[in-house]
């Protein structure tokens, strides 16, 4: 009966234990992956070159978290190596600090300034702000009927002063707040390309007449690879203090996200999710880290494995491996972590790759766990640590309290056994090869 | 000045043009490892893929032989990939109707202000319908290229219902026997369902008011864009049976490199391209000349 289960856990168990630590052949497979699945996200190819490549290089040595295999373990470090790029775990406000506050907005063209400065408008007015809209588009036909519309629609007065030169605009607007007592000014300004520098020069001369506390390039989330260029160029320009990402509302990936942190360093302070003026939130990095590696099923493995495994307690284990301490408490813990983890079923689904799933008689895998579970429960802590104590009676005892029979019981001790030898033989093969084939085998 | 020297103009205005240095790579007239990795950056730099890049490449590997010019025959099984049919600018049919759909600020109503120059240009009749209906000025906008171009403006008023709109301008179109109509619609993303199915409903109208429905349906996609492109391209298809795609934004550094992708994957012709803000920047493309300027090449390379 155990053998059964043991043969049938065991591959099971192979793939959910760590192989001990990152080299660079055992990740091999991860790093392709991880490279593939950023360029199709749109991160900017040599920013996914030079990151992956980094990656792969600090992770070399990195300890296999317990219950993922190296390749797992990757591409955990590769997330949360995102979420640092992106910005860390607190998303950055928006800094005003003077009165009135400037917030400029610039882009290229219809990646969503003057939908976001009428949301911005409308979130500080909310705040009980009383911000100003300065619609400095006097290129696009009806762009500044546009904001004017949209400043009707929120209630926030919008200056367009003579509509055609929008220094002269911006400039009329500063008295303009200053008069009417508006505590922050928010510029729209036309979109342009960054390579046009006519236009690039425009708004320099805007943004050096204010010299805004906000400096914010808005960039549309479906953007491939040019977008690098893009804001490379505008940071130059205009030395922006961060950016607002558009569109999120859509099914793109969004890794522009990515490229323009990593090449620029300034944070996203905003993202659109929506037309409706109510579509702006701060940007949360977590939340779409996982979006932009993509690669959900191994995530979701990784991070349920996260929850559930404490850090400390495999830690714990791993070292109770190697001092041949492994007692059946041990064995019991190990057991409900993996139960933990989820329906055995699922756990064989969200591995990746090989595992027959038809060889598996999971009902049957579960219901032996069940038993092995409750037959160490029912022993006393002190028979747990040391199961030779466990003589006829003992072991009559525990086949009561656990339902089952002695012939059971036997066969879990006399696996456990095998388990502690093999940790002996392995142990003399050192350290790194002994984590290669263990914990979990049994 | 042609469609070459309009493109080119737009990529050597980058400093350093990504495609630049390719030649230099061909110079050693051999593809090792090397030379084959540094190609597959330059065609993902365009945003075709790493599908299609990888495609075009081995394409490249089992044509080259030793002592040929490469360039060329890479440049060459580019322009086999694209195929395109340019938008027909003396249709016999009467009206002829063109229906422009796409994502929130691809360019549609500045594409169909180009498209109406054009028409206008050859002595045709244009209406355009203003389909927008949601998005703040979208009206203001479409009326003020009617009038630099001459164009007939038929629009309700914003928040009404779109397809309301284009039965009125299909009416409008047949009963004063005009000979184009062009039709914007708002942008949307192609993911809400509420959005896709109002433009259904537009089509719809369209269908019934025209035999044979629309004559066109044109995606109009950004050229800056990423691998969501073929999403788009995808979910307008099964929408409203795009008949092909205008890209715009190529007077940029942007390659509009999702093209490849969009017409291997999905069998969608390239109608246009937008390469400025202006009524005149829309060009007919030519996928040749195209990768040859993707490609840094000269037009006198052939
Ligand atoms: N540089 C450049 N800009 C363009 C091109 N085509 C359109 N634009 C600009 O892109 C912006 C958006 O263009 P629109 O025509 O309003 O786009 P749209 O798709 O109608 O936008 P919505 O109706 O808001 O979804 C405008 O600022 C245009 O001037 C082009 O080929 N090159
Ligand atoms: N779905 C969606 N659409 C947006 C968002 N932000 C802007 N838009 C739309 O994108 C288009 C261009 O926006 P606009 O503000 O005019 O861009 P601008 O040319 O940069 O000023 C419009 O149709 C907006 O309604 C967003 O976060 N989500
Ligand atoms: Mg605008
Ligand atoms: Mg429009």
């Amino acid at each position: 009966m155990f053998e059964n289960l043991q043969k049938k856990m065991a591959s099971v168990f192979k793939t959910l234990s760590g192989k001990g630590r990152i080299s660079e052949s055992n990740i091999k497979e991860a790093v392709n992956s991880v490279k593939l699945s950023l360029l199709e996200a749109d991160v900017n190819y040599k920013v996914v070159k030079e990151l992956v490549e980094k990656l792969k290089v600090e992770s070399i040595g990195a300890k296999v978290m317990q219950s993922l295999s190296p390749d797992q373990e990757f591409i955990r470090i590769v997330r949360d190596e995102l979420v640092e790029i992106m910005g860390g775990k607190e998303p950055v406000k928006l800094d005003l600090k003077r009165n009135p506050a400037y917030i400029m907005l610039a882009g290229l063209q219809g990646s969503g300034k003057t939908t976001s400065a009428a949301k911005l408008a409308k979130m500080y007015k909310e705040k009980g702000r009383k911000p100003l809209l300065v619609a400095a588009d006097t290129y696009r036909p009806a762009a500044i009927e546009q904001l004017v519309q949209l400043g009707r629609q929120i209630d926030v007065p919008v200056f367009s002063g003579d509509r055609k030169n929008a220094l002269e605009i911006v400039k009329q607007a500063k008295d303009f707040a200053i008069r009417n007592i508006h505590d922050i000014v928010i510029i729209d300004t036309a979109g342009r390309l960054h390579i046009d520098s006519d236009m690039m020069a425009e708004v320099r001369k805007i943004h050096d007449m204010v010299n805004p506390d906000e400096t914010l390039m808005v960039v549309d989330s479906m953007m491939g690879q040019d977008a690098v260029r893009a804001a490379t160029e505008f940071n130059n320009q205009l030395e922006l203090s961060g950016f607002i990402i558009t569109k999120l509302d859509g099914d793109s990936r969004g890794g522009v996200i990515i490229s323009i942190r990593y090449v620029t360093s300034k944070p996203i302070k905003l993202v659109g999710l929506g037309e409706k003026l109510d579509n702006l939130e701060p940007f949360y990095a977590e939340r779409y880290a996982g979006r932009v590696l993509g690669m959900g099923d191994v995530l979701t493995l990784i991070e349920k494995v996260e929850k559930e495994v404490q850090g400390e307690e495999a830690e714990k284990a791993a070292q109770k491996f190697l001092e041949n301490k492994f007692d059946l408490e041990d064995f019991l813990q190990q057991l409900k972590q993996i139960k933990k983890l989820g329906p055995l079923s699922q756990i064989l689904e969200m591995l990746p790759g090989n595992i027959p799933k038809e060889n598996v008689d999971i009902a049957k895998g579960e219901k032996q766990m069940k038993k092995m579970e409750a037959i160490i429960q029912s022993m006393t802590p002190q028979e747990r640590k040391n199961p030779k104590v466990l003589n006829f009676s003992r072991k009559q005892r525990v086949a009561k309290g656990s339902g089952t029979s002695l012939q059971e019981i036997n066969k879990v001790l006399q696996s456990y056994e095998e388990m502690k030898k093999m940790m002996k033989q392995f142990k003399s093969m050192g350290k790194k090869k002994f984590f290669g084939k263990m914990p979990f085998n049994m | 000045m042609g469609f070459f020297d309009d493109l080119k103009k737009g990529l050597s205005k980058a400093k350093e043009a990504i495609f630049d240095n390719i030649k230099s790579i061909f110079k050693t007239n051999k593809l090792d490892e090397q030379t084959l990795d540094e190609l597959q950056e330059l065609l993902i730099m365009s945003d075709m893929g790493m599908q299609s890049a990888d495609n075009i490449l081995s394409a490249l590997k089992q044509r080259y032989t030793q002592g040929e010019d490469a360039l060329k025959i890479l440049r060459d099984i580019m322009a086999e990939n694209l195929s395109c049919q340019p938008i027909n600018l003396s249709p016999s049919k009467k009206p002829y109707v063109i229906l422009v759909v796409g994502v929130n600020g691809s360019g549609k109503t500045t594409s169909i202000a180009k498209l109406a120059k054009l028409y206008a240009q050859s002595g045709r009749s244009v209406v355009l319908a203003a389909g927008d209906t949601f998005r703040a000025a979208a009206i203001e906008q479409l009326k003020t290229w009617g009038e630099r171009t001459g164009a007939t403006v038929i629009a309700h008023q914003n928040g009404s219902d779109a397809a309301a709109v284009v039965y009125d301008a299909l009416v409008h179109t047949k009963s004063k026997d005009k000979d184009i109509l062009i039709i914007d619609t708002a942008g949307r993303l192609h993911n809400k369902s509420n959005l896709m199915d109002e433009l259904k409903k537009i089509k719809r109208t369209i269908d019934k008011e025209i035999s044979g429905g629309p004559d066109e349906v044109i995606l109009v996609l950004d050229g800056t864009t990423g691998q969501n492109g073929i999403v788009q391209a995808q979910a307008f298809k099964e929408a409203v049976d795009i008949t092909g795609i205008i890209i715009t934004k190529l007077d940029g550094t942007a390659k509009g490199g999702i093209a490849f992708a969009i017409n291997t994957e999905l069998h969608i012709p390239v109608k246009m391209i937008g390469i400025g803000e202006k009524a005149d920047d829309l060009k007919i493309f030519e996928p040749k000349a195209y990768c040859s300027a993707l490609l840094g090449m000269e037009e006198s390379d052939g």
